[in-house]
């Protein structure tokens, strides 16, 4: 028979541990929120996302290309196929074994790029689809709305292509993430290549979609062309879907500008700068100086869209297929051996939320939301195809370096439309969170709603 | 005075649009007494059948080249131009004016269309009221666009004007004011374009025997059946004629505005606002309305009106459709009667 001894020496020991124990934030500790509960956690084998992407509207060629993105990272995870960026990622806690050991699977639905039916989408996953985490969106007005909607369900939402400064300023939320890049940075980006391009000297007349990207848009271009000498004649706000912009354009060629930025975005921009080009901006000459257009975003798939008229236009982007890096090489091998086609800067992102969401669950041991954001907060990583990146913890905003690109002359074929003249290092498109103001709210954990 | 001329020149323009939709959609109500919603769908197909003749004219042939791979590790596609490997010079000068040259192949798939959609689906709601009308050809409308978006994509299409006619014209120069007024040749083109459309319609309708029917059919489809005419075929063709008007707007409208499938619902409502303007039922009222609203909408958007009444440029078609209906409940050229009972 044994005797439970208690003696001095061990009763000190078991109390300095015990306190060690008690005192540890208890998100250091794999497992320790297991009791606790989140929106939709998953009680099965399984684990549903929710991949909320405009499969009609302007925008659904780019939701497609998304959800096919988001279809890849599905099979990733799961251990199928060659593994994409898994390989390349530098944190290696995906195995591709699903997260936690459950298997991942999904749910869509068809934002038809409109804000309203884009929440009407999530709320539906949310609530009837039992989604653990919604993602995409292909304009800044709906990623806003899901956004919100999620904080207030306690779901997470991985945002996909939305470029306003209001996403991670004004309207920032606890429960949102941004991998894109803003506006703000892709005027700082651009500013100073726009001056070695064109000189300092130069007159800018906007034309902007009128809704929050276009605004935040316009106000980064003209603070970061005004920095560099240029002077804005005129600021002109369009109707989102205008068609034909000509009555807008007319007013140019009598302005005296001698630059024409537009900040318009998918088949907007495809419009305006086909219809600038045939009113012959490209051959105007303005007090000696040659009429320059600029398209501060762009993408491929609108660079195919806006066929000869993108040649020699600057602007920038998030990312591009022919980056140099063991990350873009893996997606792009991937990628194009499944559809046949090389990805565009919508799939990269999408692709990269699912990952970096599936990753954070992973790290957190834990599916519970606040968990997950805490892991996510000021996470550091590289290898999925834009170099280091950070997802900054006071605004959940990505850091990581901005393409300066241009409107290639002699393209091989329609997937070869832009090259990328500058990278922009990471340091400078950093910015003050204070500046956008916004508050990211709390980090509660609620039980959808 | 430059920038007066300039969008004076773009109403035209645009208001050329206008008119040509519009008139068909006058020419569809008048005879048939049907609101078609369907007709900026007709509008979109013309435009898509510019599309489709330059994707025959584009074919290529491809063949396979394992000694060269893409950047995911498979072989290379190779792709060679059919047409200009088979007719040479003449294939090229053939794709360079597809849009044109696809008028001729636009022209008998239209009148198809149109008298399809017709005997198909429109005469079986002649006799039913207004709402019900608007309710089957909306209809119509959604599900030939989402015909059109799973063969061509939601992206906008962009078809190039013949190169000799893709830059600009100096308008200043021609009228002996600098060079100061560009303005792009396919837009004069297109402005051309609708009033020899617009003239051709008319003289069909006002000089030949089938049109003095049409006409008399218009003014009383009783009588003039009586008269032993087969009236009920008469408009059939009219409505055929309608939808290769609004068929050749849009073919010709490609150069102007990348074709996508949902570019005839932009236009729809615009064209129907045209319609009411210029009187329902009146052809000379729908024409003269498209072009003077295109130059109230251009003016509307110079920033020296703009800075005086902020957003007149997006509401100031609906203003003059709202004056204009409460001075002249009729429109501005609408017969009594129509659309009164």
């Amino acid at each position: 028979m044994s005797k439970l001894i208690i003696n001095r020496r061990g009763l000190l020991k078991a109390g300095a541990v015990g306190g060690v124990a008690l005192a540890t934030p208890m998100h250091f500790i794999r497992g320790a929120y297991a009791a606790d509960q989140s929106c939709n956690m998953p009680t099965g084998a399984n684990v549903v996302f929710g991949f909320n992407v405009p499969l009609s509207g302007p925008y659904a060629d780019e939701g497609a290309d998304e959800l096919k993105a988001y279809q890849l990272a599905v099979k990733h995870l799961n251990g199928e196929g060659d593994g994409g960026m898994l390989s390349t990622f530098s944190s290696k806690a995906l195995k591709g074994k699903g997260i936690l050991g459950k298997k991942v699977t999904f749910v869509s639905g068809d934002t038809q790029t409109k804000a309203d039916a884009a929440r009407d989408s999530a709320k539906r996953m949310i609530e009837k689809e039992k989604a653990i985490m919604i993602t995409g969106g292909s304009s800044s007005a709906e990623a806003v709305a899901v956004q919100s909607l999620c904080q207030d369900m306690g779901v997470i939402f991985m945002s996909c292509l939305t470029h306003s400064n209001d996403t991670t300023g004004k309207d920032k939320k606890r429960y949102g993430f941004r991998h894109f890049f803003n506006a703000y940075m892709s005027g700082v980006a651009l500013g100073p290549v726009l001056a070695e391009a064109y000189g300092k000297d130069r007159k800018a007349y906007h034309l902007t979609a009128d809704y929050t990207w276009g605004w935040t848009q316009e106000e980064s271009m003209k603070k970061s062309t005004e920095a560099q000498g240029w002077k804005t004649v005129n600021a002109v706000r369009t109707p989102l879907g205008a068609g034909d912009f000509s009555q807008y354009l007319t007013p140019v060629l009598s302005s005296g500008a001698d630059v024409l930025i537009l900040n318009h975005y998918g088949k907007d921009m495809v419009n305006s700068l086909t219809q600038a080009v045939q009113f012959g901006m490209r051959q105007k000459q303005v007090g000696g100086k040659n009429f320059e257009i600029v398209v501060p975003l762009f993408s491929e798939l609108m660079a195919q869209g806006a066929g000869d008229a993108i040649k020699g236009i600057y602007g920038t982007a998030n990312w591009d297929w022919k980056l140099d890096n063991d990350g873009t090489k893996a997606f792009v091998k991937s990628f194009g051996k499944e559809y046949g086609t090389p990805p565009s800067q919508a799939a990269q992102t999408a692709y990269v939320q699912a990952i970096l969401y599936a990753d954070a669950c992973e790290r957190a041991g834990t599916f519970f939301a606040p968990a997950v954001i805490k892991a996510l907060e000021g996470f550091e990583f590289d290898g999925l195809g834009n170099g280091k990146t950070l997802y900054r913890g006071s605004d959940h905003q990505c850091f990581k370096d901005v393409l300066v690109v241009q409107g290639k002359e002699k393209p091989k074929d329609k997937f070869d439309l832009l090259e990328v003249k500058k990278i922009v290092p990471t340091k400078d498109v950093t910015y003050d969170p204070a500046i956008f103001g916004g508050d990211l709210g709390p980090a509660d954990a609620k039980t959808c709603g | 005075m430059d920038a007066i001329i300039l969008q004076i020149l773009n109403g035209l323009d645009k208001g050329g649009a206008y008119a040509l939709i519009a008139l068909g959609l006058t020419l569809v109500f008048g005879t048939l007494g049907v609101v078609n919603f369907a007709h900026g769908a007709l509008f979109m197909l013309g435009a898509f059948c510019a599309v489709t003749f330059n994707k025959i004219l584009t074919l290529e042939k491809v063949t396979v080249d394992p000694t060269q791979l893409t950047p995911w590790g498979t072989p290379a596609e190779i792709k060679t131009s059919l047409v200009e490997a088979w007719l040479g010079e003449f294939g090229k000068v053939l794709v360079n004016y597809s849009v044109p040259v696809s008028i001729i192949a636009a022209i008998p798939v239209m009148l198809i269309i149109g008298i399809v959609m017709e005997r198909g689906l429109i005469r079986h709601f002649y006799k039913r009221p207004h709402a019900d009308q608007i309710l089957v050809t909306f209809g119509l409308a959604i599900v030939i666009q989402e015909i059109i978006k799973h063969f061509y994509g939601a992206n906008p299409i962009p078809q190039a004007a013949p190169a000799a006619f893709s830059g600009t014209a100096q308008v200043g120069m021609l009228l002996g004011m600098g060079d100061a007024i560009p303005y792009p040749w396919w837009r004069l083109i297109y402005l051309f374009f609708s009033l020899a459309v617009i003239g051709i319609v008319f003289a069909f309708l006002q000089f030949t025997t089938y049109g003095m029917v049409v006409r008399a059919g218009m003014r009383d489809r009783e009588t003039v059946g009586l008269l032993g005419i087969d009236i009920e075929r008469r408009f059939t063709v009219v409505f055929g004629i309608a939808a290769v008007v609004a068929g050749l707007a849009g073919v010709m409208y490609t150069p102007v505005l990348p074709p996508d499938y949902h570019m005839g619902m932009d236009f729809l409502v615009l064209s129907f606002v045209v319609v009411v303007v210029g009187g329902m039922g009146s052809l000379g009222g729908a024409v003269a309305a498209g072009f003077l609203l295109g130059i109230l909408q251009s003016f509307a958007s110079m920033n020296e009106i703009k800075s005086i009444i902020p957003g007149i440029d997006q509401i100031i078609i609906y203003l003059v459709a709202v004056v204009i209906l409460l001075t002249m409940p009729r429109g501005l050229m609408g017969r009594k009667g129509v659309m009164e009972d």
